[in-house]
């Protein structure tokens, strides 16, 4: 079973990661205009031909 | 007129010229629109960044002060299209988004440890039944403790928090169970774990925190999102006020910033706004937002006005000053003082449940505890028998049950028109027995309109309306709602206090008073109609037209009267108006107990007496005079076209022209209780079941569970039902537009379509509008009081 000693954590620190990576998310305000989101992928005038 | 325009109340000031306005705007609905804005601001020199928040509809841009202004910014968003109105940020939203940001930290930490410590758990539990050996166990079980401790000490702070705070004041609400159960748990497995023994409760203490995490965040969403539109509300109908300065030169100014000893410039057909006394110019005001009374009363210098009136004849000038000793206002105020402290908090169910609950639940666990050490057992096994109760009892449940069909209710109110000011508005809304109405504003539309009944010429009342186009009189705008065409004749000239003319088909056409359009001051229709109404007169070609106006009825008044009858609630009207005005509207709506001319303290005296009788009163009304009595009564509702003080004062405000809203908000409200109680009742089954079960030691961690996910889910499960009975109701509305009198399909014109989110209706709304932008100003300067809203933020 020692093989737990080394999956236990990395599965802890995979979960975290991505704990993390939605507090930074979170923090720089991508959910603060999930319907303006939702509709700004349709233009696409940010392409250049 | 060339006129500045100053909005510096609006923008934030950064360092270097660097300033920030944020503006609620209109008509936004696509990705076009969001790049054509973007874009055409980001174009404009000193223009920093332009960013719209499609969400909550809004604009904010960061700009240079020495290139751009925000007037200027204001225009340029006009230009591409739109409408965009300065918004003062409040207080309460900021709160407000700060505080759902933690909930989220809370609710994602809370998400995570759950997660992982169930991961661990379920390996707990299958080891247990088959072959794990105690050293991998007890490691299980402090690494569950490792992620468990710390989260719970972050995520739990909402509940820690309230509940100290609570304990405090000594009182008992829901979070301290919450916390009491949490702690212990925490404690006892920590404890287990130290002991090697088989059970911990990490996974219970946490998922508990998650679940309940949920429905805090969920009630908190809804009420942001309440705020955030009554926030785009106030700004769309934010009024503006022309402020003479010291050299007689005229700046607009939003009326919010006006401040006492401003002296301000009021034209016929704006409405006044701010308290103060007239300094010249004499006119006529008609004050029925401020007292209810229909017909305009006569001013000249030196009489006090009110914010809310619309001048009617002449411009005025007016110095601004704060409510003196004896005025109305100030009578006001006193009573709303007085009916504040004299509202009894009403105890909302959840505490209530709350306060039963709680010491049920911790006199079972002792009884429990102490029952095992009577029938023998180790003073170990009892106390982690009895904490065992509690964690079973921790009212997961309990707490979801009353916030998940607010939640619901809330939203179906939203769209159903009515935005609730606070939650516990749905529980005192379910209990009403009588409802109490204002008239003016209130079963009456805000804005006067043409009277149906005088046969006139279509034809002729075609050509009168279009006229009226060109009139700021508020007669006029009555008038000119019914034109079909809506081009104003070119060449129109109005002369204040008289009427307009224009030259239509070679002939001159004449719209105003009699004796401006050569008629004699009385005639056979006027006397017709009544006192109640004015009359407006045409004259053009030879044909002379009498067109009366006067307070109209909202048109679903009838039947939303009717249905609230048949619900068994009373009503009455209760109205500042003269007896006259009031009796045949309340005849027309079948109402036989109504009261006119009554003053502020009248009103406040009936709602006492009411509810002295134990009645409790829905108070629904508009007038700064309804304010008290708004303050007064059980529960309140008010049109969004209130005086400002009086929608501060109401539990909810609904939208558009109809009356209808009042009735959805008791029948939701009606259902929500319902749910309400079945879900509490749910949640003491669940207790009933589990509490034995618990109490006689054979609860696992996996039963608590399975025990405590599964009443939790029930119980949101049965709170969403509120939201599909209103939409099926919906469909087969019993007092629906298939009865509404014709008259009113008519007069529908304005009226929002139903089915659309309170945003659309609210931009339709508002189209018809002005903008404190100059030339907007001059073209639909008479629309201006289609709209009857005074928002004094100041105040």
């Amino acid at each position: 079973m020692n093989v737990l000693l080394y999956l236990v954590p990395m599965a802890l620190l995979l979960g975290l990661t991505g704990l993390v990576a939605f507090l930074w998310s979170l923090k720089s305000g991508q959910y603060d205009d999930l319907d303006g989101a939702a509709v700004r992928i349709l233009p696409d005038d940010d392409i250049e031909n | 007129m060339a006129e500045t325009l100053d909005l510096s109340m609006f923008v934030e000031r950064g360092a270097a010229g660097a300033a920030r306005m944020t503006l609620a705007v209109e008509g936004v609905h696509c990705a076009g629109c969001i790049r054509k804005i973007e874009n055409g601001l980001a174009k404009l020199p000193g223009v920093i960044d332009a960013r719209i928040n499609f969400t909550q509809r809004r604009l904010a841009v960061d700009w240079r002060d020495n290139e751009i202004d925000a007037a200027g910014i204001i225009k340029a968003v006009e230009d591409i299209g739109y409408h965009a109105h300065p918004f003062a940020p409040e207080r309460l939203e900021a709160d407000d988004s700060a505080q759902a940001k933690w909930l989220m930290k809370c609710l994602a930490v809370a998400g995570f440890a759950a997660m992982n410590v169930m991961l661990l758990s379920i390996s707990v539990w299958a080891g247990n039944a088959s072959d794990m050996t105690q050293e991998t166990r007890d490691l299980f079980h402090w690494l569950s403790a490792l992620i468990a401790l710390p989260a719970a000490a972050y995520a739990g702070q909402p509940f820690f928090r309230s509940a100290l705070r609570a304990l405090r004041a000594r009182q008992l609400n829901m979070d301290v169970p919450i916390s009491l159960g949490v702690v212990l748990a925490l404690a006892l497995s920590v404890f287990e774990t130290a002991t090697h023994a088989a059970h911990a409760y990490f996974d219970s203490a946490i998922m508990l925190l998650f679940f309940l995490l949920c429905g805090r965040y969920l009630d908190l969403a809804m009420r942001r999102k309440t705020r955030l539109f009554a926030g785009n509300l106030a700004s769309l109908k934010a009024e503006f006020a022309h402020r003479l300065d010291a050299s007689g030169e005229l700046t607009q100014v939003p009326a919010a910033a006006l401040r006492p000893g401003d002296r301000v410039l009021v034209r016929p057909g704006e409405r006044i706004p701010a308290d103060g006394a007239v300094l010249g110019g004499s006119s006529e005001i008609d004050e029925s937002l401020v007292t209810g009374e229909t017909v305009p009363r006569a001013v000249a210098a030196g009489t006090t006005v009110y914010a809310g009136s619309i001048n009617v004849s002449a411009a005025l000038t007016m110095r601004v000053s704060a409510a003196g000793a004896g005025t109305l206002v100030e009578e006001v105020e006193r009573l709303l003082d007085k009916a504040i402290t004299a509202k009894s908090q009403t105890v909302r169910l959840a505490d209530r449940a709350a306060r039963f609950y709680a010491p049920v639940v911790h006199t079972t666990a002792a009884l429990t505890a102490v029952g095992w050490l009577l029938a023998g057992a180790s003073l170990h096994d009892a106390i982690v028998i009895a904490i065992a109760v509690l964690i079973i009892t921790c009212p997961c449940a309990l707490a979801l049950a009353i916030p998940a069909v607010q939640v619901v209710a809330a939203g179906s109110l939203f769209r159903a028109g009515v935005i609730l000011n606070g939650g516990n508005a749905i529980e005192r809304l379910a209990e009403v027995d009588t409802v109490v109405f204002d008239k003016t504003g209130t079963l009456t539309l805000p804005d006067p309109r043409v009277d149906e009944g005088l046969e006139i010429d279509p034809e002729v009342l075609e050509r009168a309306a279009r006229l009226a186009l060109s009139s700021r009189h508020p007669l006029a705008a009555a008038l000119a709602r019914r034109a079909r065409e809506r081009i104003a004749y070119p060449g129109a000239i109005e002369e204040p206090g008289q009427g307009v003319r224009a030259v239509i088909d070679g002939e001159e056409a004449r719209l105003g008073s009699a004796s401006f359009c050569g008629l004699a001051a009385a005639d056979e229709a006027a006397a017709a109609r009544g006192s109640d109404a004015s009359f407006i007169r045409f004259a053009h070609a030879g044909k002379t037209a009498t067109i009366a106006i006067r307070q109209a009825l909202r048109p679903d008044a009838g039947a939303v009267t009717e249905a609230l009858m048949v619900r068994g609630l009373r009503l009455i009207v209760l109205s500042g108006d003269r007896p006259t005005a009031v009796a045949p509207m309340a005849n027309q709506l079948g109402i036989d107990d109504w009261r006119a001319g009554l003053k502020p303290a009248e009103k406040i005296a009936v709602i006492e007496h009411l509810q002295s009788q134990g009645r409790r009163v829905l108070m629904v009304g508009d007038g700064l005079n309804d304010a008290p009595a708004l303050a007064a009564a059980h529960v309140s509702l008010s049109p969004v076209s209130a005086a400002h003080l009086t929608q501060a004062h109401a539990d909810a405000l609904f939208l558009g022209e109809l009356l209808k809203p009042v009735e959805r908000a008791v029948t939701v409200a009606r259902q929500a209780r319902a749910l309400m109680k079945q879900n509490l009742a749910l949640a003491v089954i669940y207790n009933a079941l589990a509490v034995p079960i618990a109490m006689a030691g054979l609860v696992t961690p996996l039963i608590a569970a399975v025990a405590m996910s599964g009443s939790s889910l029930i119980v949101t499960l049965n709170a969403l039902r509120a939201r599909l009975e209103v939409t099926a109701n919906h469909h087969l509305s019993p007092a629906g537009r298939g009865r509404l009198p014709s008259a009113a399909r008519k007069s529908s014109e304005g009226e929002p379509p139903s089915r659309k989110s309170p945003l659309t209706r609210l931009a339709a709304e508002a189209a018809r509008r002005p903008l404190p932008t100059g030339e907007r100003w001059e073209v639909t300067g008479q629309q201006n009081d289609q709209t009857r809203l005074v928002r004094d933020a100041s105040s």
